[in-house]
């Protein structure tokens, strides 16, 4: 079966004043549909810079993005926009529109979809609703928590039943309580509408929780990719080594530290 | 002396001030808010940069900007004539208003345009959103308060800039000042509109702060 995304050889080189960065070298890989897929790397190995690719928000220097067979690359500006639609793009900071309603807010990609007023703020309820915010409709941004902003931004990116869902860092400003009902929401919306999710993050219990693959980037390459379970046992090159067992190493320590606190 | 000739005087300046601000201002954001908008979308971190389209309009903002108002005044008469017919009185002295106040309120609208959050743009880009839309939808909406804060500015300035115009005879408040109290040494004439200006700056100031206020989601 075709792979909903394929990347490839795929490269984004910045010139900036200080100098050439080489955020992307060549990478290839691709997603089934209906996977959630991880992507991990240290801050700086080029994770938001290759996501960012997979709309074109970035254009790669070279290589090439197939979204379901089609190459972006090749696109007019109108059907890039129209094959945006389909891939919806959660942030860390959320992203909201600061002076509309939570209401509005999810209305804002229906019109821009074209969806009639009326038709669209019934959507926009329904999906409020199923993200648990039925009774914030009217709230502005600026009252929400932070867990509660990125709901609003879930159900915002759903509004236009996107089969591709983009995530950079999505729980990196929420506390880990948070975090854990954000990825529960972000796994059942996985199962009921089988969206293929995308999960650039930097916490390797987040790429434990939900991912179903992971792809290891270090200094703009592809280090190693693999099913979770594969990498996460046997991570092969340095740089999964280095996240992952540290990751574990991490883990223990504050496990000591809170049988210690207990005992 | 505090006849009903001066008081008809001072009420029709304070007419004439209030006319030449406000259609100046007015058709200083019919020019300056679209040069706003392109300055602020073509530059490097815009939505479309373009570095010719916006080196043009950054030249001519600051070549406009640069030259002090009363030289601006007698510098464009011819334009003014052709444009009213006339080179005196409120209604002229629209003219250089418009032209002194078009990039100051095109500066303005950029800097208020370039404060909007890049990651509010970017999200739309992601849904994707056609540029028209980003502008009207994005940028101008999340803009408006700082907007209107600028549009307050730009009344405040243009009053100042059209008492200025008193000098070469340009009608309003300004215009008896001049008359008064530096042709004529009625001071107390002179100090009168003053008190009349400050009193209009201080109505538009706080009237445009309120509404700003009022239309700010942001706060709790
Ligand atoms: N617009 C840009 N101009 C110049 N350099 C850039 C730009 N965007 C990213 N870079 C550089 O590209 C490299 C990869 O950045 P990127 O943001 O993709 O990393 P990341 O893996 O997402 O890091 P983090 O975990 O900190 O978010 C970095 O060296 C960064 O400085
Ligand atoms: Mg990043």
């Amino acid at each position: 079966m075709e792979p909903i995304i394929r990347v490839e050889n795929l490269s984004k080189v910045f010139d900036a004043k200080s100098g050439r960065v080489d955020a992307v070298r060549n990478i290839n890989f691709e997603i089934a549909k209906g996977d959630i897929f991880g992507i991990i790397g240290l801050s700086g190995a080029g994770k938001s810079t290759l996501v960012r690719c997979l709309n074109l928000l970035e254009r790669p220097t070279s290589g090439n993005v197939y979204i379901k067979g089609k190459n972006l690359m090749d696109m007019s500006g109108k059907e890039l926009r129209k094959t945006r639609r389909n891939i919806g793009m959660i942030f860390q900071n959320f992203n909201l529109l600061m002076q509309r309603n939570v209401l509005d807010n999810v209305c804002f990609p229906l019109e821009i979809a074209g969806v009639k007023r009326k038709e669209a703020k019934e959507r926009a309820m329904e999906l409020l609703k199923k993200v648990g915010l039925g009774d914030k409709a009217a709230s502005y941004p600026a009252q929400l928590s932070g867990g509660q902003k990125q709901r609003v931004a879930i159900a915002r990116v759903l509004a236009n039943n996107p089969e591709i869902l983009l995530c950079d860092e999505a729980t990196s400003a929420l506390d880990p309580q948070t975090t854990k009902s954000i990825l529960n929401l972000l796994k059942s919306i996985n199962e009921e509408y089988g969206i293929t999710i995308v999960v650039i993050t930097h916490e390797m219990r987040v790429v434990k929780n939900i991912c179903s693959h992971v792809a290891v980037l270090n200094h703009g390459k592809l280090a190693e990719k693999g099913t979770v379970k594969e990498v996460f046992t046997n991570p092969k090159s340095s740089a999964a080594k280095v996240l992952i067992l540290n990751d574990e190493e991490q883990d223990k320590f504050s496990g000591e530290v809170y049988e210690g606190n207990v005992g | 002396m505090w006849d009903n000739t001066v008081i008809t005087m001072l009420l029709e300046g304070t007419r004439d001030t209030l006319y030449m601000t406000l259609m100046s201002t007015l058709f200083g954001y019919v020019f300056g808010l679209p040069m706003g908008i392109i300055l602020a979308i073509t530059d490097k971190e815009g939505i479309c940069p373009n570095m010719v389209a916006y080196k043009i309009l950054d030249f001519v903002a600051n070549v406009i900007r640069s030259i002090p108002f009363l030289i601006l005044l007698i510098l464009v008469i011819p334009i003014t004539k052709l444009v009213v017919g006339k080179s005196y009185g409120s209604t002229a002295t629209i003219v250089p208003l418009v032209i002194a106040a078009t990039p100051f309120i095109a500066r303005m609208v950029e800097s208020s345009l370039k404060e909007v959050d890049k990651g509010v743009i970017e999200a739309a880009q992601s849904m994707g959103a056609f540029i028209p839309t980003i502008i009207w939808k994005a940028l101008l909406a999340e803009a408006r308060t700082s907007l209107l804060v600028g549009v307050t500015i730009a009344l405040g300035t243009v009053l100042g800039y059209s008492a200025m115009a008193g000098v070469v005879g340009g009608g309003g408040l300004g215009d008896i000042a001049i008359r008064y109290g530096y042709y004529r040494y009625q001071t107390d004439i002179m100090l009168l509109t003053i008190v009349i200006l400050v009193v209009l700056v201080q109505i538009m100031q706080g009237l445009g702060m309120l509404l700003s206020k009022k239309l700010d989601r942001r706060r709790r």
